[in-house]
């Protein structure tokens, strides 16, 4: 009895106390800004969401070490990262979380599925998000205006491969394969379409899963159509057994591949079979930006090498930033008007946000693996 | 115990009750406001145990597919409240629907498994468990039901007295999350699951269950109609996992086939039988504990930091590990669950003599 | 018809790889009515230890020739996962022995999360890939191809297979182990050695997790700490299909298994007039495995009657 008594006392105390802004409980005059970051830091993509959280970490202690002042007073960036294992429902409560730490903003998630249900909590409670790694259509299509992401959508990429297939490989007829995940379906139906737009058919529609290793039956049903290009919607893990797969079936047509698989993963599992492998990234190649080559060198004298989405992890850190200091505030209600003026030259490309939050005119680049390295073939402006 | 029995029984129901009713504000007090949401999630998997160990606890059928029912019940609500087919039905009317959907494949997946017994039963559930998942995860062409992998997305938030659970909203000066507020549905779900759990297990049914459990034949010797009333416990089971399916779909506001994989209808086995198999204060316990310890792991970060001033081992990759441990562990000090009916703990003394 | 044999060769050699594995599976069972869960991620952890050894090796003698690579990592990952195995069944099984049915199976679930996150832990959380020290070679025949590592494959699995059931049926162990699975109490009152003997089992399904994982990493070029959950469980499908508890059952199992999914996958499509694809290849094999259950509940190879109290 008397417990519950005390139980009821301290519940009282603490609803009277109310929620004081955590973002401001530093004990000198500096402002304290969470940061937060959420991606799979568990699960088999845990290598990619390690590299958002490094990217994250490169932007914000390079910021913290220049100096930050909003509004005329010191500030510091705490980076708050979370494990959604890549997992839709424990991507809504690592949401939750953050919200409850009083992130001034996120920068996340990694994978679609886990992006979308997150984008509700954070749109509920005013908190922006940029995604440096949701493709998927669906994320800015709610309609949340804390939605962003600075990564080229799947519809976006998924019409330059479709189109660079037929135009530039010469391809008549093509089969297409997807790991039935949120990100490697749409972005392969945006091939499709892209494919019979431009006048190629497609002659084959297989699937496998995001846990496969085995395409050897697929393949050789493949392999019956006699398809000139093989494109694959899905990452390197699937990737780089395929297109070895591909190789010990006789299999001559050109394989391509979105982001999922312009990895040095790719190159390192596949070996030897990786070569003349087309792939194609959202953005420009690290090395034909100013600061591509810079990032690369700091990123793995810290880090080791770059998976994937580090340096847009990086670039959406800055933008945050730089919308914060527009508004000359880091309470989420005033800079979320500011990133949608977000105009910035980052790493990844020239960084402008249209109207539902996505990355406007994004470029998207093809590379072919010469001698063991990806190499850059071109960039290709969407929607032109 | 007589002292429990002279107590006044109105007492102890009143500061249950009152606990209950406080519980949302004391968590977010204490602990944060996403504690909130997960003492909704534990809710919700309170409901999904309950209904599984009406299938394995009291009837003794090993099924390891039950999250095909949950899926059922989320997709029914889905398709029934968002613009996915423009449909914006209220909750009171899906959340029957959906059940009752669930109930049907339960009897669908019970008909044709009704020889098959303990590990044979539970591949064959297994499998039934993925065939609805790669279903939803497919059906997406040639017509577009389930909307493949991308999910459903933008589904309806339950309203209650025009109030949307999704929503904050401020109350005597104090404001209440959608947390909150989905915390009293919520519990109010729960208590019928486990109103009806309890009526269930001192029935004929469920007597006739625990017979079916400890010895098949025996029971059919006896006249129980084993056929029907195995089938009935995949149903009430199923019915419970519709239910959940529904309430979980409204509260994340998304779906996606990834949320309702193998690894879920595992967990949601282990709840039961960590917490104590056939007994529902056992089950409730698992399902809290289970849920809320993988997200209590997490601060394994700071006390590392406090004890040895540097974080050595990355809270994330411990969290699993230390999750794995503790299943081990209550497995071989308490084999019957932590919390065991008393038929079962006899049981297991009578296995050891 | 090449690709018909395509698919069939396909199909024997992912069912050769699925049949080893489930082997492991189905002597446990067979003694213990215990399904080790936690055997697939033993399979990962061979292949893991097997990787390092190989990995170690290209780097400091690149000259030496892959089969003796090979040999090296197999010679420290099949010790390695006998030890496992056995102190699996020590520290997580042998209490348990008396208890409810379900308690071991879900320490068995508990020690497959322990081995993969501590797998995640010494390798890291990248998949790793398997160097190319392996000869490439790869044959034509009817149009249909074939690889050397494929073919080692399926020579390797036969003859463990034969291997094996000359233990159990020719050596005292295995007499020993068949009287175990009739009765463990009469057979511990014939002077049989119960607990050493279910170690043995332990001891001997480890050794073929570890080949196995081997065996699928370098038929795949890679290894990853996640590998064994679902191989673990395709070949737990396997054995179940076979009849569990039966060794000619598991190979029978898992080679069909393997050709379900390499004909299912590779002419669902056409069957099915493209209504259904080569995604509900999963739903093909599961539905297949279930008719055979409801027609046969004690699985093809499986003894009838089997129900023990």
């Amino acid at each position: 009895m008397g417990h519950s008594m005390r139980w009821a006392a301290i519940a009282v105390a603490a609803m009277l106390a109310g929620c004081g802004d955590k973002s401001q409980q530093a004990g000198d005059d500096t402002l304290r800004i969470i940061i937060g970051q959420a991606s799979p830091l568990t699960g088999p993509q845990a290598h990619l969401g390690k590299d958002n959280e490094n990217g994250v970490r490169l932007a914000l202690d390079e910021i913290n070490a220049a100096g930050l002042t909003l509004g005329g007073k010191k500030a510091v960036l705490v980076l708050q990262s979370e494990d959604d294992g890549a997992d839709p429902k424990t991507a809504t409560t690592v949401a939750q979380k953050l919200v409850d730490e009083g992130v001034a903003g996120v920068i996340g998630h990694l994978n679609s599925g886990a992006t979308i249900p997150a984008s509700k909590i954070y749109y509920d409670n005013g908190i922006p998000q940029i995604s440096p790694s949701a493709t998927a259509v669906a994320y800015t299509a709610a309609g949340y205006n804390t939605a962003f992401r600075v990564m080229t959508n799947d519809a976006q990429q998924g019409s330059v491969l479709g189109k660079y297939a037929v135009t530039h490989l010469g391809a008549k007829k093509i089969a297409i394969v997807d790991d039935r995940t949120a990100y490697g379906q749409g972005l392969a139906d945006e091939v499709e379409k892209a494919v019979k737009a431009a006048g190629g058919e497609v002659v084959a529609r297989e699937y496998t899963s995001d846990r496969a290793t085995d395409f050897m039956a697929i393949l050789t049903s493949i392999k019956a159509k006699a398809p000139d290009v093989v494109f694959f919607g899905g990452m390197d893990p699937q990737a780089a057994p395929m297109i070895k797969q591909m190789k010990q079936l006789g299999i001559t047509a050109k394989f391509l591949g979105g982001d999922g698989a312009q990895t040095p993963k790719f190159i390192e599992l596949a070996g030897a079979d990786a070569e003349g492998a087309l792939a194609s990234n959202p953005g420009l190649p690290l090395d034909a930006m100013p600061g591509g080559a810079a990032f690369k060198a700091k990123f793995e004298a810290k880090y080791g090498k770059i998976q994937n989405y580090s340096p847009y992890a990086y670039d959406a850190m800055y933008v945050l930033v730089e919308a914060m200091k527009r508004a000359g505030s880091s309470d989420p209600a005033k800079y979320l008007t500011e990133l949608p003026k977000t105009d910035y030259q980052g790493v990844t490309g020239h960084i402008r946000f249209d109207a539902k939050g996505d990355l406007a005119g994004g470029a998207v680049t093809l590379y072919q693996v010469k001698n063991g390295q990806w190499q850059t073939l071109e960039t290709v402006q969407s929607g032109k | 115990m007589p002292e429990a029995a002279t107590r006044p029984r109105w007492l102890v129901f009143g500061l249950l009750a009152l606990g209950l009713a406080l519980l949302p504000f004391l968590v977010d007090a204490g602990l944060g406001r996403s504690w909130v949401r997960l003492l909704d999630l534990a809710l919700l998997y309170v409901m999904l145990a309950l209904g599984l160990n009406i299938v394995v606890g009291y009837a003794g059928l090993l099924d390891l597919g039950y999250v095909a029912f949950y899926a059922l019940g989320a997709y029914v609500y889905a398709w029934l409240a968002s613009p996915h087919f423009g449909l914006h039905l209220p909750f009171w009317a899906i959340l029957p629907l959906g059940a009752a959907l669930a109930a049907l494949f339960g009897v669908l997946l019970g008909a044709p498994t009704l020889r098959l017994r303990g590990d044979y039963l539970a591949i064959v559930t297994l499998g039934f468990g993925e065939i609805i998942r790669i279903f939803m995860n497919n059906l997406n062409a040639p017509v577009n039901i389930t909307n493949g992998p991308q999910g459903i997305n933008l589904i309806d938030p339950v309203r209650l007295a025009g109030m949307s659970l999704s929503q904050p909203h401020t109350l005597l000066g104090y404001t209440f999350t959608g947390a909150h507020l989905t915390y009293y549905l919520f519990l109010l779900f729960t208590l019928l699951v486990m109103f009806i759990s309890m009526r269930l297990e001192d029935s004929r049914i469920g007597r006739a269950w625990v017979a079916i459990r400890e010895d098949e034949i025996a029971a059919a010797a006896t006249g129980i109609n084993t056929r029907n009333l195995k089938l009935l416990a995949f149903a009430m089971g199923a019915t419970f996992g519709g239910l959940a399916g529904g309430l979980f779909a409204s509260f994340q506001g998304f779906i996606s086939p990834e949320s309702f994989n193998l690894m879920e209808s595992i967990m949601i086995l282990c709840m039961i039988v960590l917490g104590g198999m056939g007994h529902i204060p056992g089950v409730i316990f698992g399902a809290v504990l289970l849920t809320l310890l993988p997200e209590a792991l997490r601060y394994t970060g700071d006390w590392q930091r406090n004890l040895f001033g540097q974080v050595y081992v990355d809270p994330a990759d411990l969290r699993m590990l230390l999750f794995g441990l503790a299943l081990v562990a209550v497995m071989l000090y308490r084999p019957a669950g932590l919390i065991p009916s008393a038929r079962r703990r006899q049981e297991f003394a009578d296995a050891r003599e | 018809m090449d690709i018909f044999l395509q698919q069939l060769v396909n199909g024997l050699v992912l069912g050769s790889v699925y049949a080893l594995v489930a082997l492991g599976y189905t002597m446990v069972y067979g003694i213990l009515e215990l399904i080790n869960f936690a055997h697939g991620e033993v399979t990962m952890m061979g292949a893991m230890v097997a990787l390092a050894v190989i990995g170690a090796l290209a780097l400091a003698a690149p000259g030496v020739p892959g089969v003796l690579m090979l040999a090296a990592g197999l010679a420290v990952a099949i010790p390695v996962c006998v030890a496992l195995g056995l102190l699996i069944e020590r520290v997580a099984y042998r209490p348990l022995r008396h208890a409810p049915r379900l308690a071991p199976l879900i320490t068995a679930i508990g020690v497959s999360i322990i081995l993969q996150n501590v797998a995640m832990l010494i390798w890291g959380k990248q998949y790793i890939p398997f160097p190319a020290i392996l000869p490439q070679g790869r044959h034509t025949f009817y149009g249909a191809s074939i690889t050397d590592v494929q073919i080692a494959i399926l020579v390797l699995t036969v003859a463990i297979m034969l291997a094996l059931i000359l233990v159990v049926q020719k050596t005292r162990l295995g007499r020993a182990m068949r009287a175990t699975a009739q009765s463990r109490q009469v057979a511990s009152l014939m002077g049989v050695d119960v607990n050493r003997v279910i170690a043995a089992t332990f001891a001997i399904g480890s050794a073929l997790a570890a080949v196995a994982g081997i065996m699928v990493s370098a038929y795949y070029g890679l290894a990853h700490y996640y590998m064994g959950f679902l191989l673990g469980l395709k070949a737990f499908s396997a054995a179940v299909l076979g009849g569990i508890g039966n060794l000619g059952g598991a190979m029978l199992g898992g080679l069909l298994l393997g050709l379900i999914e390499s004909f299912g996958a590779g002419y669902i499509g056409d069957l099915t007039g493209g209504f259904l694809g080569s995604h509900y290849q999963d739903v093909f094999a599961f539905f297949v495995l279930i008719a055979v259950l409801v027609f046969r509940p004690q699985g093809l190879l499986g003894a009838r009657g089997v129900e023990r109290a």
